[in-house]
């Protein structure tokens, strides 16, 4: 196998690593602050139905976790085994959020443990809810450690090289890189608005399987807001992380909105087909681009023209940049309409297809974050390490890397399906209108 | 005490901690799926399960912190055993994602199902023997440089007598280790018939651990005659670790006192593992790179140092909490309650 290959099977076993990762990990993410937020709503307003949903949840979670735990490891190791040249060089300098990012895990780990075994052990609830803090934290925190290290290799910062030596090196500089306060928001909140519309769909889904429980109902309308509330925030922040390329990135926002020409007054393209290097069916709106970029309808844009042509990112990130808004933007509408709908009483949110919207509304929210990271990804090529090292250059000398892949595939295709399996066989078997009636009957019958 | 040696020597205690509860951890696992085999399931899996539901997670965050922290001290091993290791590391994380998944699978989703318990207690006995691959090659003579590239011969490997020395003394240890701990746990819980099951089990694979460990330094000599030669340096260490050997195996042979056999256990170990480290010192891959020529830059090493001691002083408080509700609650470990969400 020449290098070239070695290369190109790195890419493709990475890509697939993180893709599959990334499911996992935004639910770790989000749904504990979900289960944190219903079980301190159930215990507020003293309702049994929001400490259920919490538990069950919890259980659920489980599973996610442990798929998350170990796919995570593989990409850890992963990282030097396929990418030795760039692990070693960021080794050196961006070394500390990696090595903080093991103490979340830590944290996390130690606490969910000891939250998944104290159910009912304390007499006081919230002394139970108390530990799921250090859960949550722990997992937002490795999220925000781990894209500090990709912001890094978005805008490098923190040190010097002078004849092939790295010097004035600072870790904190490195870490607190331009890159970073955008990414970290928009990565966290997406991963929250995730997890709310995830754990909706199943509501909803529960709700259409004609189950109609008012604990669905709880259920649906709590995870809903939430998810409301986060969808804007993304969107306000992925406007930000817009304004972030403009200024640091301009390839990778000229080639995700196929602006080819630096100019003023520079129009937003959406949707369209590229044909021979030409836009077509594309919608324009005027002075789009110059204000999402500058917030200026008429500021100059940086486009293609300005970069050698081998520094120019894949133009197909445009349809995963388009993916990504669309979704963004349905989802705050329909969690909008659904919140105002039911304020006002309208019918048309208990309609059948309005709660299959809801449902399709999970994994779309799963397909933005992939479109997210893809373009995040591709529009960093050809460099592992914007301007610094290129990513053939970083790859692993080794001739196994297309037998790995076939490994890991296989392995990604045993802990896909067999997490789906449990979960719907964990749900399957204990339905919650039975768990409520054992409920009752254990604590005779006065409680719900 | 230099920077590279506090790296060095915080790398290693996380290494032996991740040796010390994974053992536990995958003997527990393969200890269980036996026991259903043969038809003993009602007096070990219990005991198991209680110890190893609330903190399977933990233990493998020992081996990230591993990973993460000698990529962090000492970047140039990315480039060493980043290149060489894709084969053997790969293998082991698909073993290690088998067993942790179906762990949680079968211990929250699929209660009692076989096939499950049979898969993760035989990838747990595995990944002792893929890990512990990496130790062989650090002895040296299986790398090789090609372009100034480095390349791993696995005919050599596989068919080195050292290789499979440490492999079969990776998995008797994990056996030992296990069943001694599980001996004590077993006798706290007051579940006589488990701990004399488990007890037989930790005296069984007390005999080729000791033997192995000695094999392992008889090869040596042939395979690596410098780190022999600084072995000999430390030989009280060994003394010490080969007695307290014993204390263990005399105190279960006695039945008495389980616990300072287990803690004897740790002891032997803590001395062998140290032992063995000190006297690689200062080679971390011979003869290509040292602690001293691969080390991370000061301000990389003095951040990371002073994130270690405030991680810690977060950490240590929750494990005592985690240790003093699973593994000292009394009512805990004799399965009086179970809070499980
Ligand atoms: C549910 C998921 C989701 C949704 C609805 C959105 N995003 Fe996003 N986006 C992500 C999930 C995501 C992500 C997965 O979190 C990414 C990938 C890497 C990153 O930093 O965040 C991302 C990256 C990303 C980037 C590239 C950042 C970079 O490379 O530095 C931009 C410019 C935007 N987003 C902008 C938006 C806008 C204007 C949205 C309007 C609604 C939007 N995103 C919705
Ligand atoms: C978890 C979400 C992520 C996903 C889904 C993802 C996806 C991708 C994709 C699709 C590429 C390929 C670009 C191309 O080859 O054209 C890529 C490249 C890369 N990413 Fe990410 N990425 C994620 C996060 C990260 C993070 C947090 C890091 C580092 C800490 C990282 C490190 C890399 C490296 C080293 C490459 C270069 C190798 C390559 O091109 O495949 N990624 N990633
Ligand atoms: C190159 C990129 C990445 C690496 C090297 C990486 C590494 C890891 C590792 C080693 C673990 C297992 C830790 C344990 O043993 O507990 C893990 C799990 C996890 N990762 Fe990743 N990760 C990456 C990308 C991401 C991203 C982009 C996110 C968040 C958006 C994320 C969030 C998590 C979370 C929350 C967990 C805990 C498991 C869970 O709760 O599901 N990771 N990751």
């Amino acid at each position: 196998m020449g290098n070239e290959e070695a290369v190109f099977y790195s890419r493709v076993l990475t890509e697939l690593t993180l893709s599959f990762h990334i499911i996992y990990a935004t639910i770790g993410v989000g749904v504990p602050l979900m289960i944190m937020i219903a079980q301190w709503v159930g215990i507020k307003k003293n309702d049994e139905h929001y400490i259920l949903l919490a538990r069950r949840w919890a259980r659920g979670f489980i599973i996610t976790v442990a798929v998350g735990v170990v796919t995570g490891t593989a990409i850890g190791l992963q990282l030097s085994l396929l990418w030795p040249n760039f692990m070693e060089l960021a080794g050196n300098v961006i070394a500390l959020p990696l090595f903080l990012e093991t103490f979340a895990f830590f944290f996390e780990a130690i606490f969910l443990g000891i939250y998944l075994y104290t159910w009912d052990r304390f007499e006081n609830q919230k002394k139970h809810l108390l530990l799921l803090i250090p859960v949550a934290v722990g997992a937002s925190f490795s999220a925000v450690f781990i894209t500090m290290v990709n912001a890094f290799m978005n805008a490098p910062r923190g040190f010097d090289i002078s004849n092939g030596e790295l010097i004035n090196i600072n870790p904190l500089l490195a870490m607190f890189n331009p890159a970073m306060p955008t990414k970290v928001a928009h990565v966290v909140v997406t991963a929250y608005m995730t997890a709310a519309f995830v754990l909706a769909a199943i509501a909803a889904f529960r709700l259409l399987k004609g189950s109609n429980h008012v604990y669905h109902k709880k259920a649906l309308y709590l995870t809903m807001k939430i998810g409301l509330v986060f969808a804007i925030a993304a969107a306000i922040v992925g406007d930000f992380s817009g304004k972030y390329l403009a200024e640091y990135q301009p390839e990778k926002l000229a080639a995700a909105e196929w602006h080819f020409e630096t100019e003023e007054n520079a129009p937003l393209i959406m949707y369209g087909v590229l044909d021979d290097g030409e836009v077509k069916y594309a919608i324009k709106i005027p002075f789009g681009l110059s204000f999402l970029a500058h917030s200026s309808f008429t500021a100059e844009v940086v486009g293609l023209d300005q970069f050698p042509e081998d520094e120019v990112p894949p133009l197909y990130i445009h349809y995963l940049f388009d993916l990504m808004v669309t979704i963004g933007v349905g989802m705050i509408a329909l969690a909008g309409i659904y919140w105002i709908g039911m304020k006002r009483r309208w019918k048309i949110i208990h309609a059948k297809w309005f709660r299959w919207l809801i449902v399709l509304g999970g994994p779309l929210s799963i397909i933005a974050i992939e479109a997210g990271w893809w373009l995040a990804e591709v529009g960093r090529q050809p460099w592992v390490l914007r301007g610094l090292m290129r990513t053939e250059d970083a790859a692993t000398t080794s001739g196994q890397v297309d037998l790995m892949l076939i490994l890991f595939a296989l392995l990604y295709l045993i802990l896909g399906v067999g997490s789906v399996v449990i979960l719907t066989r964990m749900f399957r078997k204990n339905p919650v209108e039975q768990e409520i009636e054992d409920r009752e009957t254990e604590k005779g019958g006065d409680v719900l | 005490m230099t920077l590279e040696i506090i790296g060095i020597t915080v790398l290693w205690t996380f290494l032996f901690g991740y040796i010390l509860i994974g053992a536990i951890d995958f003997g527990a696992g393969f200890f269980n799926a036996y026991s259903r085999i043969t038809a003993h399931e009602h007096t070990l899996t219990k005991i198991i399960q209680r110890y190893l539901s609330p903190v399977w997670e933990v233990t493998n965050v020992f081996l990230v912190f591993f990973f993460v922290g000698i990529i962090g001290f000492f970047p140039k091993t990315a480039f060493y055993y980043g290149t060489t290791l894709l084969v053997p590391v790969s293998i082991g994380i698909v073993l290690l994602a088998i067993r942790g998944s179906y762990y949680a699978f079968e211990t929250y989703g699929a209660r009692g199902h076989k096939g499950y318990s049979f898969m993760y207690g035989l990838a747990g006995i595995l990944i002792p023997a893929s890990l512990s691959i990496v130790l062989t090659i650090s002895e040296g003579g299986f790398i090789s440089m090609v372009d100034g590239n480095p390349v791993l011969d696995y005919w050599m490997l596989f068919t080195s007598p050292l290789t499979w020395a440490v492999v079969v003394l990776s998995i008797a240890a994990t056996l030992y280790i296990s069943a001694t701990f599980l001996t004590w746990y077993a006798n706290k819980a007051r579940d006589p018939e488990a701990t004399d099951l488990l007890r037989k089990y930790a005296l069984v694979w007390s005999l080729p651990t000791a033997i192995t460990a000695g094999g392992i330094i008889f090869e040596l000599r042939r395979h690596n005659p410098a780190h022999y030669v600084n072995i000999q340096d430390f030989w009280p260490m060994f003394l010490i670790s080969a007695l307290m050997f014993i204390g263990t195996v005399w105190l279960l042979w006695k039945r008495q006192k389980y616990g300072w056999a287990f803690i004897l256990l740790i002891g032997q170990f803590i001395f062998a593992f140290y032992g063995y480290g000190a006297s690689h010192y200062p080679y971390l891959l011979y003869p290509y790179l040292t602690i001293y020529d691969s080390f991370t830059n000061p301000a990389m090493a003095i951040s990371l140092i002073v994130a270690f001691i405030l991680g810690l002083g977060l950490l240590i408080p929750s494990i005592v909490l985690l240790m003093r509700l699973f593994l000292f609650d009394k009512d805990y470990v004799r399965g009086k309650g179970d809070y499980h969400a």
